[in-house]
């Protein structure tokens, strides 16, 4: 198996060299001009990128070309899309007499670094992804404190009636985000401890075999615990993200079906609980059934946002020429929204494309991964950014009801962006040892002949 | 594992597919329904973008784009607002556009497919589009007099040019100022928007071409048109013109309004009648006549027709199937006929073109960016109403009605003036309202002329009073220009 660094290099430099000219663009079509930082802020992204890429090279050679660039790439239009709804925001402010709002691309950028920090660091402190395995039970503990924290008093904060974030001065931060993480990495560590009790079969129903009903253990805690995310913390995506994936992952690990089938139904059963009790639940789905009739009110948002993926169009109104400031929170929970108006159906499709071979080349990490554990890790990561994606896209885009969840890479905000990363961290770590030749199967001729030499050349 | 995690990997990808056929459906099938939606500011914020075309009086811009370095870079700017408000209608973040705005938007943001070349060219130099021009038929010196002549008043004036139908003042009283419908401020958009709604007189309503009243004496015309078209009256038919007329099948009795007999021994002709408005012959005419030969020469002359000059006008009406009584009250245009003042213009306009009703219109070229001239809107006959001798023959009377009948107050100085009166209750107790409607000059007339004057707590409304003063003016000012 060759590096394939080289690869990874030249498509990082074609992905910063699409985030110049989408800057540019940005800064003439609005009639800014060139941006005023531009060496700064192209030299950051440089800088960031190429460092990443360095430390693959020397601490994870034989990790995915792909994933690193991808990752890259959309990163750099959410930056270009937040740049766009900052010359927006600063026009609106203008017209107003306002105060200058404080742009955001910048402080999204420093958060690109520091995530570009903990990804680096993910390959230094972290030889081997299977030492993880070895904290199991210490990750799945700090993963549920860290889900709670907002929840606690000082320091918890409550945004657009969601508990998700803590406040300490300043700094703000979405511990959900990290949790998401380590969970998935306790989640990994758990099954691929249990799987066989867990495979175990005792009664066959329509053909489908069903699990021990003491082996339904974990999957109604999981279950006890997304009801209580939604409700305690009022926060539908991450309920839906957190169940979705041990269902998913708990099938992977056991074979069987019947935990789909039975995580099916808890679903539908925790949905229907959650639409009869919960009003902003119910409203979600009000609004989801027939946005026009709030356009005005609970379903502004969707319908801006439906207005604006339509005078996208094909095309697009191109980056800095349509509107994508009339949709609240465009640069956070509707960038793809703002992306969709101005890059239009195509841009759409060229994001989606970039999200199906992240997650694919995720999943193939985890089909050739040799262990257990890692197959599980990076199958469930992948999963993360899979369920994140449709649920956030399909909200935006109307296709089912709208729950707060970032969009990976895209979004403006500085926890998910460092937890993608370091999940980005965590499958590259993985995939270096799954592509690595495993020089212990090849025959010294070989291994002189074809190995040695190109460890040699990179 | 493998084959759960290739199975979950199968799933995800259709969900992945569910996304991009959902993308499609919204930003490529559906796109057009949306973007057409009332409430999607983003169409109407795009055109703010670009500069948008002038509507042209003569050569003078109405209705112009300034820029003013902001956000939304170009302002809708009216010049003389109030005066031609009727024609270029307002251009409204807030309420969409109405009139000429609306009418002509493809003309005015350049999307319309006469500039195709032009935006080829925009594409490959990179220039914002720049919108069209659009000149308007009207005049503004008789737009001017209209509105003088309206200030205080509730009413509407109409002009038009006899032989083309092209529209030279349309103008209502009161009005309002696009200027501040047109605004980048919405909550100033809205309070005055408002205040117009409320307003009882309602400045917003485009009186001259959607106002319907019955048009009272004025509609005698129309049934002087139907006797002579009927081959059995002249001028100078004897009509019987008594004091009272006893309406068919009822116990009612339609008086003159003088109270007076409209001739010696309760005779009139036709020409005398029309002169001095004699209810009780027109009455009698409209029952001789009946109520299809009514309806089909006032159809001919527009009623029962909508126009699009290319604002939409409101379609005037004579009945469907008066009775006998209800015919009577009808030929004096009264029960439920109704007219606009753009239609009675177009009764006036026919009569002086030799029977010939046109079209009225009120573009008169459609000119690109750089002003070139891309099309001029030809005149087109709408119906011939009236054989051209008894064109002659009617404009001769309604000379008559002027130089010595009712309409004494429209006679101008060295011109012949033909015209016709008309006072009409819109109800039983409610307040009349006054009409004038003349061409001038008789023989070769260059403007036509409709003017109504609704209730202003005025008692005795009449309309040589009220209404021809107003018409004498706009005809002085368009014979002089």
């Amino acid at each position: 198996m060759k590096s394939r660094r080289t690869t990874e290099l030249v498509l990082l430099v074609c992905a910063w060299a699409l985030g110049i000219l989408g800057t540019l663009q940005v800064g003439w079509a609005t009639g800014e001009g060139t941006p005023p930082r531009l060496w700064i802020t192209i030299s950051a992204v440089a800088l960031i990128a190429l460092a990443m890429h360095v430390v693959v090279r020397v601490r994870a050679k034989y990790a995915d070309p792909i994933m690193l660039p991808v990752g890259t790439l959309l990163t750099i239009l959410g930056l270009i899309m937040i740049y766009r709804l900052d010359v927006a925001d600063a026009r609106r402010a203008e017209l107003n007499n306002a105060p200058l709002p404080t742009p955001d691309v910048y402080s999204q950028l420093t958060w690109f670094a520091i995530a570009g920090i903990l990804f680096c660091g993910v390959f230094v402190l972290l030889q081997d992804h299977r030492r993880l395995q070895r904290y199991t039970f210490t990750f799945g503990l700090i993963g549920l404190v860290l889900m709670v924290l907002p929840l606690a008093p000082v320091i918890g904060t409550t945004v657009n009636g969601a508990t998700l974030w803590i406040r300490v001065g300043d700094f703000s931060f979405q511990p959900a985000e990290i949790a998401k993480i380590l969970i998935t990495i306790f989640f990994a560590g758990y099954l691929v401890k249990t799987r066989d009790s867990l495979a175990l079969v005792r009664t066959k129903v329509l053909g489908i075999g069903l699990p021990r009903p003491k082996d339904l253990g974990p999957i109604v805690i999981a279950w006890f615990i997304s009801l209580g995310v939604l409700i305690f913390q009022r926060d539908l995506g991450t309920s839906v993200l957190f169940f979705g994936l041990f269902v998913s992952m708990l099938y992977i690990a056991t074979q069987r079906r019947s935990w789909l089938i039975i995580g099916f139904f808890l679903f539908l059963g925790g949905a229907y609980f959650a639409y009869e009790n919960f009003g902003h639940v119910q409203a979600r789905v009000t609004v989801w059934l027939d946005p026009w009739s709030y356009a005005d009110t609970t379903g502004y948002q969707i319908v801006q946002s439906i207005y604006g993926l339509a005078n996208g169009g094909i095309l697009g109104a191109g980056l800095g020429q349509g509107f994508p400031n009339l949709v609240p929170f465009a640069s956070t929970d509707f960038i793809v929204a703002a992306l969709g108006e101005e890059l239009g159906v195509t841009g759409i499709f060229v994001i989606l494309l970039l999200y199906a071979i992240l997650i694919e080349r995720g999943l193939r990490t985890a089909i050739t991964c040799r262990d257990g554990f890692g197959q599980l890790l990076a199958a469930g990561l992948s999963i993360t950014f899979a369920l994140q994606v449709f649920v956030i896209i399909g909200g935006v885009t109307g296709l089912i009801p709208l729950t707060g969840l970032t969009t990976p890479f895209l979004s403006y905000g500085g926890s998910s962006l460092i937890a993608n990363w370091v999940i980005l961290a965590l499958l590259l770590r993985i995939s270096d040892r799954s592509r690595r030749p495993d020089l212990s199967k090849v025959s010294p001729d070989d291994a002189m002949t074809q190995v040695v030499p190109r460890v040699n050349q990179s | 594992m493998t084959r759960q995690i290739r199975r979950l990997s199968f799933v995800f990808g259709l969900l992945l597919l569910a996304l991009l056929a959902n993308a499609t459906l919204i930003q490529v099938i559906n796109a057009g329904d949306y973007r057409s939606r009332p409430g999607n500011q983003r169409v109407l914020l795009a055109e703010y973008d670009r500069e948008r075309g002038p509507i042209l009086v003569a050569s003078d811009p109405v209705a112009r784009s300034l820029e003013t370095g902001n956000t939304l870079t170009y302002l809708r700017n009216y010049n003389n607002g109030p005066l031609f408000a009727p024609i270029t209608g307002f251009y409204s973040l807030v309420y969409g556009a109405t009139g000429l705005e609306r009418t002509e938007n493809r003309i005015l943001n350049g999307k319309a497919d006469i500039f195709t070349v032009d935006r080829v060219q925009q594409l490959v130099s990179g220039r914002q589009p720049v919108g069209g021009a659009v000149t308007t038929t009207i005049n503004a010196a008789a737009q001017k007099a209209a509105f003088k002549g309206l200030k205080g008043k509730r009413g509407a004036v109409v002009a038009i040019e006899p032989a083309t139908g092209r529209i030279l003042a349309s103008v209502q009283m009161p009005s309002f100022d696009p200027n501040r419908l047109s605004s980048h401020n919405p909550s100033d958009i809205r309070e005055y928007y408002n205040e117009l709604e409320s307003d009882p007189d309602k400045p917003l309503l485009n009186r001259p071409i959607v106002s319907l009243n019955p048009p009272g004496s004025t509609f005698k015309v129309v049934v002087a048109s139907a006797a002579l078209a009927s081959g059995r009256f002249t001028a100078d038919s004897l009509l019987p013109g008594p004091k009272t007329y006893q309406l068919p099948n009822s116990s009612k009795k339609l008086r003159n309004w003088t109270g007076r007999e409209c001739g010696p021994e309760g005779k009139v002709t036709l020409r005398q009648a029309l002169a001095i408005s004699c209810n009780t012959a027109f009455a009698w005419l409209g029952n001789e006549l009946g109520a299809a030969a009514i309806r089909d020469q006032a159809e001919a002359f527009g009623f029962n027709s909508g126009f699009n000059i290319p604002l939409r006008a409101a379609t005037s009406l004579f009945p469907q199937d008066p009775d006998a009584p209800q015919t009577a009250l009808s030929a004096i245009g009264q029960f439920e006929v109704r007219a606009t003042a753009l239609q009675m213009a177009m009764v006036a306009a026919s009569i002086g073109n030799s029977g010939r009703t046109m079209n009225p219109y009120l573009v008169q070229e459609i000119r690109g960016p750089d002003l070139s001239i891309l099309q001029t809107t030809e005149p087109t006959q709408f119906e011939d109403a009236l054989k051209p001798s008894n064109s002659l023959s009617l404009t001769e009377m309604l000379v008559n009605v002027v130089e010595n009948g009712t309409g004494s107050n429209a006679q101008i100085a060295g011109v012949r003036v033909a015209g016709k009166t008309g006072t009409a209750q819109t109800g039983n107790d409610s307040p009349s309202v006054a009409w004038f409607i003349s061409f001038a000059p008789a023989a070769a007339p260059k403007v036509a002329v409709a003017v109504v004057i609704e209730e202003s707590g005025l008692a005795e409304v009449s309309g040589n009073g009220l209404a021809a003063p107003i018409a004498k003016e706009v005809m002085k000012a368009v014979l002089g220009s």
